[in-house]
């Protein structure tokens, strides 16, 4: 079997580990919840055996790279963190529910990898600009760091649920919030698949209409049932010390990558910072989490205001990892010549 | 004191109070991040006439007057740095003359006071003499602990281990090393230069023009370029360009040396970079009077090894022997483009393999392996041409190869703060001032001994801590809840 044929398999076992955990947590079902711990772990497992097996072929076709270099094998490495971060805190704190929130995540990045027409599977050899020691330094510890923050969006969208709101008059937020929403949904469709801003807008109308009409069911949802089912969402106090531990982690592991980056092209274009756009926007996202953490640290910030500074991060992280393809000016590294 | 003093003081005071205030650092933090994103918006430094064209007068105006087109430069941009210096720095300086004494005391004084109000303070009975178990406890608390002290008292004693208490600094390790790249960064900015240079191939250069300003700087020596060159995979994606460097100092050679895309050549304190390359001149096709007529090909098979030379002219066919279908050769071409790269004179001709599509096969005269990377059956190859480039013309186009030079005496502060950012996040993240207190005071038939512990960070780690050591105490000294 092939890396890129096993990859795709994975795909679908990551799949099937998310609706697991999603059954599990909505019918409170103990038998699917075990089931799905040895699937996402089997998935895990599949996904590093792909990784590594990539490499054995990058090497067997006479290329011989990690396989860290383009967009297909970084989503790939991107999910394995993901899930490996996932069942690291799954053992710590013995609860499933949060399985329910992540592994989606990993499976989606696996999905876009697998299936996207415009994402080659092809192992191709290095340009010039990546033939570096420091390329397997740079995307490891960027990618660790992205994994811990997209657990850590994930735990802080449970904390929202968990802790719900409070019922009240209307205020500016409830409007602009939709708006957020549904922006954010329309440039990231525009940027991961469709060219032009029409079709990405629509998907941004139908996911928010899918998602507002959801939220609309969940609220009418039988009281009672409502409560059994936020009742099994771990403690809110928990949620949000586990998003703060994940963010330091991830933290840690972006200024690394930020660093390896910066010594990098120190050695490859002769400057260890250049305000590149994708330079650029991995310190915007260094100084939403480092604001965060300071807002946590020193001001005692909890709960509700670190959830959304948490998804206001990986918004960041998502638009330097996708969204700077999009950008005017964009740096790419066969502009030798050009 | 007067009034007038006073009032300064108060001033004094405040503005420094303005300065430490951690409403400011989330300010700037913020708004750093948010004025960034404009200059990934809009290209930065590129020509005026070009903003023009694509903003228009008004929005070209407006912008140029808030220096959008180099942001990161402007005035207010580097105010906003500042602002974030002068913050760390007095934030660190406020906060540290605090922390210092306690970081840096030669005896700690412990109190029992402060671990009975704990919250994770656990008691238990044993059935044992405060004595008995002194050992066991002390190495059961003290293990990875390391400073312990055990304080006599009338109905028993008290034992209180502490850790990592330097890594209360860890904080100020972060700040500091923001600050050392900030200050490397001005260094280099003040201290350094960022320039380029384009030297045809065989030609010397000793002057290179500055990136971002008209000036241009005089290196301490020359460089010559030997030998440029370029070469590709089979998929058309640039492999490597490598240019062939000469240092000379008073006209002396002092190094020679290949430099590569991430195998930068430097030279006291001067980095020269591989960054482009160009043919030198205009497409221009009088190099050669006429052209080329009449080619001798050699064709290397790839299986036998056995290279079979061909006289062809140009427009003309030929089967190639162990039947490796058919070559014709099809047109000479002055200055080839091959994806986008310009590789200079070819021969074109097309390959017709017995069982598949006819396939261009580009020979350009400059690089005499090109075929090789085509991973076909057979590698064809230019051996001869017909007529003969003129003399007086430059025998063959020439390359230049596009050096970028930079010196940067800042780097290593910059680099020295790389280093104590990850350690110091680290300490911060990961490490906490921890102290544990057990107490054990006689009682009849035993002991009360009661365990409870404090951290400056991370209390939840310090909690699961006592926990476990309650639980290993009760176990190994068969003690009972009270």
């Amino acid at each position: 079997m092939t890396s890129s044929a096993l990859l795709s398999v994975v795909t679908f076992v990551y799949g099937l580990a998310a609706f697991l955990y999603l059954t599990s947590w909505i019918f409170q079902k103990e038998t699917p919840g075990s089931l799905a711990t040895w699937v996402a772990a089997t998935a895990m497992a599949g996904n590093g055996a792909g990784i590594l097996l990539r490499w054995v072929e990058s090497y067997r076709q006479g290329i011989g790279h990690a396989p860290l270099a383009n967009l297909y094998e970084s989503l790939t490495f991107f999910a394995f963190m993901i899930s490996a971060i996932y069942l690291v805190i799954e053992r710590r704190y013995r609860s499933r529910v949060i399985g329910a929130f992540v592994l989606p995540l990993a499976f989606l990045a696996m999905a876009y990898a697998s299936l996207s027409p415009n994402i080659s599977d092809r192992i191709q050899p290095l340009i010039p600009a990546l033939k570096s020691n420091w390329l397997i330094a740079h995307v490891l510890t960027c990618f660790v760091g992205y994994g811990a923050f997209a657990v850590a969006f994930g735990v802080s969208l449970m904390y929202l649920l968990r802790k719900g709101r409070a019922v009240g008059s209307l205020t500016a937020w409830d409007f602009v919030k939709p708006v957020a929403v549904f922006a954010s949904v329309t440039l990231l469709g525009r940027i991961l698949q469709l060219h032009s801003w029409g079709g990405a807008a629509l998907i941004g109308l139908g996911v928010c209409f899918v998602g507002y009409a959801s939220a609309y069911l969940y609220r009418r949802l039988d009281p009672a049932l409502k409560q059994r089912l936020l009742d099994r969402l771990p403690d809110a106090k928990m949620l949000d010390q586990l998003s703060y531990q994940l963010i330091m982690f991830g933290f840690l592991f972006l200024s690394a990558g930020i660093i390896t980056g910066a010594v990098w092209a120190n050695s490859a274009w002769g400057r260890y910072w250049g305000w590149d756009p994708k330079e650029t926007w991995s310190l915007i996202t260094w100084f939403v989490y480092a604001a965060l953490l300071h807002a946590r640290m020193m001001r005692g910030w909890h709960g509700r205001r670190i959830a959304y500074l948490s998804i206001i991060g990986f918004m960041a992280v998502l638009f330097t990892y996708f969204g700077v393809n999009l950008l005017p000016g964009l740096h790419s590294y066969g502009a030798m010549g050009q | 004191m007067n009034q007038k003093e006073d009032v300064s003081a108060d001033l004094a005071q405040s503005i420094w109070q303005f300065f430490a205030s951690l409403r400011l650092t989330l300010i700037v933090l913020l708004s750093l991040a948010v004025t960034s994103v404009i200059g990934t918006l809009i290209p930065q430094n590129e020509s005026p006439a070009a903003y023009f064209r694509t903003y228009g007068e008004f929005l070209y105006r407006l912008f140029d007057v808030l220096d959008l087109f180099d942001m990161y430069h402007s005035w207010w941009f580097q105010v906003l740095l500042l602002l974030l210096t002068v913050n760390v720095l007095v934030c660190s300086v406020d906060r540290l003359s605090v922390i210092w004494r306690v970081i840096f005391v030669k005896q700690p004084n412990f109190s029992v006071d402060r671990f009975r109000q704990r919250k994770n303070r656990r008691e238990m009975f044993v059935e044992k003499a405060p004595e008995r178990i002194r050992k066991s406890i002390v190495r059961a608390a003290g293990s990875g602990f390391a400073r312990t002290k055990v304080e006599e008292n009338d109905q028993g004693f008290v034992m209180f281990a502490e850790r990592w208490r330097w890594s209360r600094l860890g904080v100020y390790i972060v700040h500091l090393s923001v600050i050392l790249l900030l200050v490397g960064g001005l260094i280099g900015s003040i201290f350094g230069f960022e320039g380029y240079v384009n030297i045809p191939e065989g030609e010397t250069v000793d002057e290179i023009r500055l990136r971002n300003s008209a000036g241009t700087v005089a290196l301490p020596f020359s460089i010559r370029c030997d030998d440029f060159s370029i070469s590709f995979y089979a998929s058309g994606q640039p492999k490597e360009y490598r240019s062939r460097l000469t240092l000379l100092q008073d006209g002396k050679e002092v190094l020679e040396q290949d430099i590569l895309v991430n195998h930068p050549l430097r030279y006291g304190g001067i980095n020269i970079f591989q960054s482009s390359y160009g043919e030198m001149g205009r497409p221009a096709p009088q190099i050669r009077k006429e052209p080329i007529r009449t080619a001798v090909l050699t064709f290397t098979s790839r299986q036998s090894g056995m290279v079979y030379e061909q006289r062809l002219d140009v427009g003309e066919g030929v089967d190639i022997p162990e039947g490796g279908g058919t070559f014709l050769l099809e047109a000479y071409e002055p200055s080839a483009v091959f994806r986008g790269q310009p590789i200079g004179e070819a021969l074109k001709g097309r390959l017709t393999p017995p069982d598949g599509e006819p396939a261009e096969v580009l020979l350009p005269l400059r690089f005499a392996n090109f075929d090789k990377m085509r991973k076909g059956s057979f590698i064809i190859a230019v051996a001869d041409v017909e007529p003969k480039a003129e003399a007086a013309a430059p025998p063959e186009k020439r390359f230049y190869t596009g050096l970028q030079i930079t010196n940067d005496p800042g780097v290593w502060v910059v680099y020295t703060g790389f280093v104590l950012i990850i350690l110091g996040c680290f300490v911060t993240f990961f490490m906490a001032h921890q102290q544990v207190c057990v107490e054990v005071t006689a009682v009849e038939g035993g002991s009360q001994v009661a365990v409870a512990g404090t951290a400056n960070r991370n209390r939840l780690s310090m909690d699961t801590r006592i926990e476990r050591l309650a639980e290993h105490l009760e176990k190994s000294l068969g003690g009972d809840k009270p």
